[in-house]
Parts: structure tokens; sequence; C-alpha cells
């Protein structure tokens, strides 16, 4: 029986199951059924719910414009698939070619999809992290349940972490008119992602909120009282503040636990696989039934040095699972990169942030649109000599523009006239990433097409 | 067929019934060089990039002289232009500030507000369908419904609708890059001082007597010079379009009478069906306003810094490469991304306003009227090339629904 074959029984009775029941989950669901897979399909969850969004989860919903009950994702079309919700998986036997999971069940599998994602990082201190009070957001129910204690009668919020999470909830604490401190060890907000320029802007964004902002410091300790209430927090340069809430937005950790002694390639930075979604074992060999989407998903893009990146974003969430459940049930040839390009957003403090390419790459940037003063600009940020992200604050209708600078390796700095350049911000600057990490070589590639299913890779000569 | 030829024909009357074969001539090139500079873009995915480039500008005065013809004429009216013709920070500014009153997320439920208003008007204007056996769907239905909108929503009396009426007519005219008229950039500018002259003693009235509507809303927080401009550029924008968009959807499902059937038994298609014709006839065929202020590389073709660039909306919404079967009307269309309201940072800012209109025009025009057949098809259709739609649509009717 020749391989192609194979696939074609796979199409229509294989088992394929999915690991990780939320956005990638469902999107690679839907994929499969609408791309003709006819055999069965599982899906298992850890959470009790069927799929749900969560970018309203830190904004709308912590201001009571949508119930966190009420964002379950749009279906495109019936899934046809059994549900295993509420059970996580607890390992994977790739000689038996099947899941157990945490209840003792087993469930076999032809093929199988990983979209485990991440979970917010608990606070480090597991006794103070118990306190009434203390609160992480991650989940529908996090979301409900900081929603509930923000509009309870408190007075005082502590916010640890100034990053996207971090100053999502703080902005939504300002709306609600509760005091808000937010303890960042960097520099300033949002610094790891956008660097300190821009970082500078976010920062004065906040204290023009009335954010009570400390940089620069970072939370020891978290103080209860006698029923188990925070009461106060410790910072490292010596103060206290009395706090009711605290939430600890220190980013997320990869689901990858449960894979531990499975031999694929899996650990705290995610899962390796290839740019096809296909999970690497421990040897870096790519296996042929496991594949990998989503949040856990680490992939080599060659827009960025064939690096492996993990990527946290709803976008690349959906284009990812995609990809895998087209790659899932083809045969070699026909398979497709995801070669999508890092995308994401923010809403803040009434400003909309978003971000296209790998801003921590750029080691210098030009305000190519706009101005920082104005908080409304677009920040395009260099790399060796190309285009290889932009940043805007109120500004996103531009950012397909740098989108296809990014993937036509475009030169930085842009020399080009545009509408709203102002004259200020010609030279480009250090963008003032704390760790820079600029790898030291590389080809330059550019993605063509409109389309991922068209998308490939071509290779420029370099004539710098 | 030479290459200096097309945007002449383009604009030349007698392609104005059905301009659709001159579109897809110019599709065979993407990015088409015209004798005199102008460059036209007429394919989706060509046009889509080039709106969203911020290398281009909607600001006319960037062009070298001898180019200011299309889009504006020579401002001797005292008034700054409108801020469908400024680039960021101006046009930021300006929409953003005209946004505030107009929808989310400061007045989410102003245009909703106006929609029972807006059902009565098409109830009595299907009213005074009764007993006649012929109607023109322009004048009879698809001109006042718009115009009684936009003069609500700015705030002025439509009883004086016969004295900007003719304003905003010449002022439209004034897009067409072609018009063939002399005067015509005269006339736009008397219009323009005379229209502007109009609103500018309105706004002084509603800034001592605040009253419904945006300019009284908008008063406080511009300059008197602003504030009039933008009057004079909804107020016309108001007029032309929606009245070609209604019109546009009657006459399309006239001619597929298949189609027609369907949505008198489900009403709901009307959502497909008012989409479908703004990809299949867009009441803005095209927009010749725009100019390079780099050299910009398109599908192998570099614009030059200072060439006015024509954006061939009509063309690219019938790309087969990103519609199937493109000159196919089909309301079961999936993915339907048209550029009917254009894209980008000047996508259309009445469209959601239009899009109520339609709604509460479109299905309500077919559930009444039992029509039996256009009288003239096609019907003659107006000078304009840029604002494209019939003059008049005379149809025989066979009576009327309560």
């Amino acid at each position: 029986m020749s391989a192609d074959t194979d696939v074609e029984v796979l199409r229509r009775q294989g088992r394929i199951v999915v690991v990780g029941a939320s956005l990638a989950g469902l999107r690679a669901a839907e994929t499969l059924r609408e791309k003709g897979f006819t055999g069965s399909l599982t899906m298992i969850g850890d959470e009790l719910y069927e799929p749900y969004d969560r970018p309203p989860l830190s904004k709308q919903a912590l201001l009571g414009r949508a119930r966190p009950e009420d964002t379950a994702l749009p279906r495109r079309r019936d899934i046809d698939a059994e549900w295993r919700l509420g059970v996580a998986a607890a390992d994977l036997d790739r000689d038996a070619k099947q899941v157990r999971l945490v209840n003792g069940d087993t469930v076999p599998y032809d093929r199988l999809l990983i979209t485990t994602g991440t979970r917010a990082r608990p606070w480090f201190h597991p006794e103070e992290a118990a306190l009434d009070g203390v609160f992480v957001l991650r989940t529908r129910d996090d979301s409900a349940r900081l929603y509930r204690k923000l509009t309870g009668g408190v007075r005082r919020v502590l916010v640890i972490g100034a990053g996207f999470t971090g100053s999502e909830v703080a902005s939504a604490c300002r709306e609600h008119g509760l005091e808000v401190t937010v303890a960042e060890r960097g520099p300033a907000p949002l610094v790891g992602a956008l660097g300190g320029v821009i970082g500078a802007v976010a920062d004065r964004l906040q204290r023009k909120h009335g954010v009570d902002l400390r940089c620069g410091v970072s939370v020891t300790a978290l103080e209860g009282g006698d029923v188990g209430r925070l009461r106060r927090a410790h910072l490292s340069d010596g103060s206290v503040i009395d706090v009711e809430v605290a939430v600890v937005s220190l980013g997320a950790m990869r689901n990858t636990e449960w894979l531990a002694g499975s031999g694929v390639a899996a650990g705290p930075r995610g899962i390796a696989c290839d740019a096809g979604c296909r999970v690497f074992d421990v040897n870096g060999i790519v296996t042929d039934d496991i594949y990998a989407a989503g949040d856990v998903a680490r992939s080599p893009h060659p827009l960025f040095d064939y690096q492996f990146l993990a990527l946290e974003h709803w976008g690349n969430a959906v284009e990812q699972a995609e990809i895998a459940a087209h790659n899932m049930i083809c045969a070699g040839p026909d398979r497709r990169p995801h070669l999508w390009l890092p995308m994401f957003w923010s809403s803040q403090f009434g400003v909309n942030i978003k971000s296209v390419g790998v801003p921590s790459l750029g080691g210098q940037l030009v305000v190519a649109q706009g101005t920082l003063a104005e908080e409304r600009f677009v920040a395009v940020y260099g790399y060796r000599g190309r285009v290889i992200a932009a940043v805007s604050f109120d500004g996103a209708k531009w950012l397909g523009f740098y989108e296809q600078q990014i993937a036509s390796g475009a030169p930085f700095p842009p020399e080009y006239r545009s509408v709203d350049r102002r004259s200020e911000t010609l030279q480009p600057i250090e963008s003032a990433f704390p760790d820079p990490h600029l790898p030291t070589h590389g080809p330059t590639i550019t993605l063509t097409g409109h389309s991922p299913s068209e998308r490939r890779v071509t290779f420029v000569p370099s004539h710098a | 067929m030479t290459s200096g030829t097309i945007s002449a024909q383009i604009t030349d009357y007698a392609h104005r019934a059905d301009p659709y074969p001159l579109y897809a001539e110019l599709r065979k090139q993407p990015v088409r060089r015209e004798d005199d500079g102008t460059y036209l873009v007429s394919t989706y995915y060509e046009v889509r990039s080039l709106a969203n480039d911020p290398r281009l500008s909607n600001d006319t005065s960037n062009r070298p002289p001898g180019y200011a013809r299309p889009g504006q004429p020579a401002e001797e009216t005292g008034l700054p232009p409108s801020f469908i013709f400024t680039d960021p920070p101006v046009h930021d500014r300006l929409r953003g500030t005209i946004n505030r009153p107009f929808g989310p997320p400061h007045s989410p439920r102003f245009l909703d507000g106006l929609r029972g208003e807006l059902a009565k008007v098409v109830t009595e204007l299907l009213d005074a369908f009764e007993g006649k056996d012929q109607v023109d769907v322009v004048e009879d239905f698809a001109y006042p419904l718009p115009v009684t909108a936009i003069c609500r929503v700015l705030g002025v009396p439509r009883e004086d609708e016969p004295r900007f009426h003719v304003w905003a007519d010449v002022l439209a005219s004034s897009l067409d890059p072609r018009s063939g008229d002399d005067d015509g950039p005269e006339k736009a500018q008397r219009a323009r001082q005379e229209l502007g002259a109009y609103l500018s003693d309105l706004i002084e009235t509603k800034r001592r007597h605040p009253g419904p509507g945006m300019l009284s809303a908008l008063a406080p927080d511009m300059t008197p010079a602003d504030l009039e401009a933008t009057a004079v550029l909804l107020l016309v924008a108001g007029h032309e379009t929606t009245v070609n968009a209604i019109t546009n959807t009657t006459l399309t499902l006239l001619r597929h009478p298949d189609v027609l059937e369907r949505f008198q038994k489900d009403p709901d298609l009307a959502v497909p069906i008012i989409e479908e014709v703004l990809r299949y006839e867009p009441p803005v065929q095209f927009v010749p306003w725009t100019t390079a202020l780099a050299d910009i590389d398109v599908a192998g073709t570099t614009i030059p810094k200072g060439s006015p660039v024509w954006l061939m909306l009509a063309a690219a919404n019938r790309d087969p490469r990103r519609f199937e079967d493109p000159d196919r009307f089909d309301p079961d269309r999936k993915d339907n991304e048209h550029l009917g309201f254009y894209t980008g940072i000047h996508y259309c800012f009445g469209a959601p306003l239009a899009r109520i209109e339609l709604h509460l025009a479109v299905p309500e025009l077919f559930r009444r009227v039992k029509f039996s057949r256009l009288i003239e098809d096609p019907p003659p259709y107006r000078a304009n090339a840029v604002l494209r739609g019939p003059r008049q649509l005379p149809v025989a009717i066979e009576g009327l629904t309560a």
C-alpha cells in the first residue's frame, strides 16, 4: 500500500484526536471536516467549557461589557466530534499510539494534534498565591471571579507585571475608578515586547490615566490577614502597599508537562515542530503522526532566521491550526508551511495597540508616521538593514502595509515619503530592549503570495 | 486600443451603462500608465494594497502643477479641504472629531435611533405608489430617503432641500475627472461657496440654539471653517451615493428574476444581496484623486513620485483572481470582501448609515411593490463616471400591498 493510499484511508476512516479544546483545537477540527475528513474526531479539554474566546477576558469582560460565559467561539461548521471535557490528558504513549487521560481512560489515535496552549504563571509562593484576593487571569472563570471582585467594593488593586495582560487589567481598574498600583520589574511597561522607547510611551499613558506605576521593582511578598485575605504587599524597594486585590500577570507557562517521557521534543519553551506543524522527537527526528498548533507549538520561521518561535497570538492559533489540520490529512507534496507573520493587538487606556513582525529582534526603530508624543504613531523596527516589525498606537489600519514591507524584506530605515511622516522622526534610534538577543547572520528571505495557502519562501541574494 | 485612451473611454458617457468590458480590458495590465502620466490601478490586491499604502496621498496639493484637475476645484472658496481630501494627521483629527457624535464608542445608538423615522419615510414613499402603474424608482423612492437621512443626521432642515440639491449636484459632478464641461471647476467652486455660505448660517444658528444632529454636536469642538467644509462633504456624499446604491440594487434585482423570487420568499437574503450589489455595481466606481508621494512599486510597475493615481474600485471588485466568476451576480457568494466602500483610513465614513438605509429600503420595496417590468433597460445614466448610477429608473408596477 502506497503512502498516498494510506492518506485516503485516513481521510475516510482514520481516528484523529485533538488534545486542547480551545481556539486552535476548534479551528483545526473545523478545518479537518471542511477538507473532507470523515473519520472519528475526539476533542479533549481540561476545562468544562466548549471552546471560548480569550481576548475579551482581560478587556470587555472586566468592564462588564461582555459576560465571560458569552465568549463561546462561534462555530464555522458542525464538527461532529466526541467531546471529552473537564478531563486533562495525563500522558502520551507513542508506541501504542494512545493518549491516556487523568481519569485513566485511553484514547487511541492515528493522528494526534496537540493544542494544549498555556496557563497563567502562578505566584511563586503557593501559600501567598492561595490568599483570598490573589488572582491570575487566563480562563473564563478567572475573569468572572476577578470581575466580581473588582465590582464588589474594593479600593486598591495591585497588578504584578506590566506586560499586555497586566496593563489591560490596570486599564480596566482605572475605568472602574479603582486605585491601582502596577509593579513592574523592567524599566517600563510592555518593555519586553516592544522595547524601552515604546515602553516610555506606555509609561506616560499609564501615569496620565492615574496609575501608580512603579518600575524597576518587584513584589517580594504578599501578606494576608487573619481570615486568609490579602492585606498588603511588600516591594523590593522596601515600600509596603495596602491592597485588597493582587492580579499576578507574569506571563504564561506552556502546558507540556503531560508529554514528559513521551519522547517528543516538548519542554517549558513549547513543543518543537517543523514549519508544517509536525512535532519533532527528542532526537530531532520529525514524527509523521503528531502535530502541534497554537500557543504551545514552536516552529521555525524563515523571516526570523529560522528561529523556533512560539507565539501566544490569537491569529497565529487560527492559522497554525488550519495548516496543521490540512497537513494531517495530506500526502507529503501537498503539505503547506505555516509562515504566518506574528501579529497581536491590545486595547488599554483608550488606545489600540497593534504589532506585526517580531519587534524584539529589532535593535533600532524609526517613527514612520505620527509622533510618540501624541500617542498616535507607527514605529518600524529594523534588523540588519531590513524591516522586521512595526507597532502602532491608534494606527492599526496601516499595519497591513508594514506587514508587506516585512514579508518582502524591505530596507530599513524606510526612506520614502509617506503621509504623516514628521521630520523629527527620520533618524533611527535604539529601540532599547533590555536584552537585544541579536543573531549574527542570516539570509534575506521574502514570503510570496496573497494567502497562507499560496505562501512560499523566496531567498533574495544579499547585495549588502 | 492604444494605452492613452482608456481613461477617456471610461469617462466617456457612451460607456456609462456598461463600463465593465472596459474594466476587464484595464485589468489585463494591473497598473497602467496613461499618456498624461496618470496611473490606473484596476486589480483587487493592487488596489487594496495601494489604498492602505502610506505613500499614497489624498491631498491633491501634492500633485505637480498642471495635475490639479480631478478631485477638487482650485481653492478660492475660503474653505479648507474636506477631510476626504486630507492626509493624516489632519485627516485623523477631523475624522476622529466627526466620528464622536456619529458612532461608537461615543455615540453607539445615534444611527440606530434614526431607524424608526427612516422606516416611516420608506412607508410614506411607498404609500404614494398607490394607484400608479408606473414609477421612477430614483425620483419617487431612492432619492428622497437618503436626503431625509442626511438632513436628519446633520440637523439640516429637510424643506431647504430644493436649495442645496442644485449645489450638491454640481459638486458631485465635479468629482468626475473629465466631465467635458469647461466651466466645471468654476461652477463647482461657486456651488461650494454657496453651499458653504448656506451651511455657515445654519451652523451659526446651531451654535446659538443647539438642536438634534451632528452640526449642533460638533459646533463646540470644531472651527467654523472645518465644520463648514465637513458639512459640505457629508451633505454631498449623502446625496448621490446611497441613491445610486438603492437604485442599482433595484435594477440588479429586476434583471435577475430568479434571485428576486428567492428574496421575496426569504427576506433574510437582503444582507448578502446588498453586499453583492456593492461588489457588482458599486456606487463609487473609482477614486481618481490620489497621488503618489514616493516611487511605489506595484505589480512590476513603478509609479513615480508625484503621479496621479486612479484606484479602480469597480474593476477590482470584478477581478477574477479574487472573486470566482466575478461577472455573475451571486448573493450566495462566500467571502465577499468587496471594495464598494473603499478600504483603509478613507473607508467610507457613511457606510454604516448607507447600510441602514439600504436594509430599510430594499426589502420593503420588494415586499410591497409588485413589479411587472423595467420600462427602459439600460435606463438613462447620470453623466458622472465616478458616482455612477441611473438618472431615472422607470418601471411598470402592478400593485401595492399594505
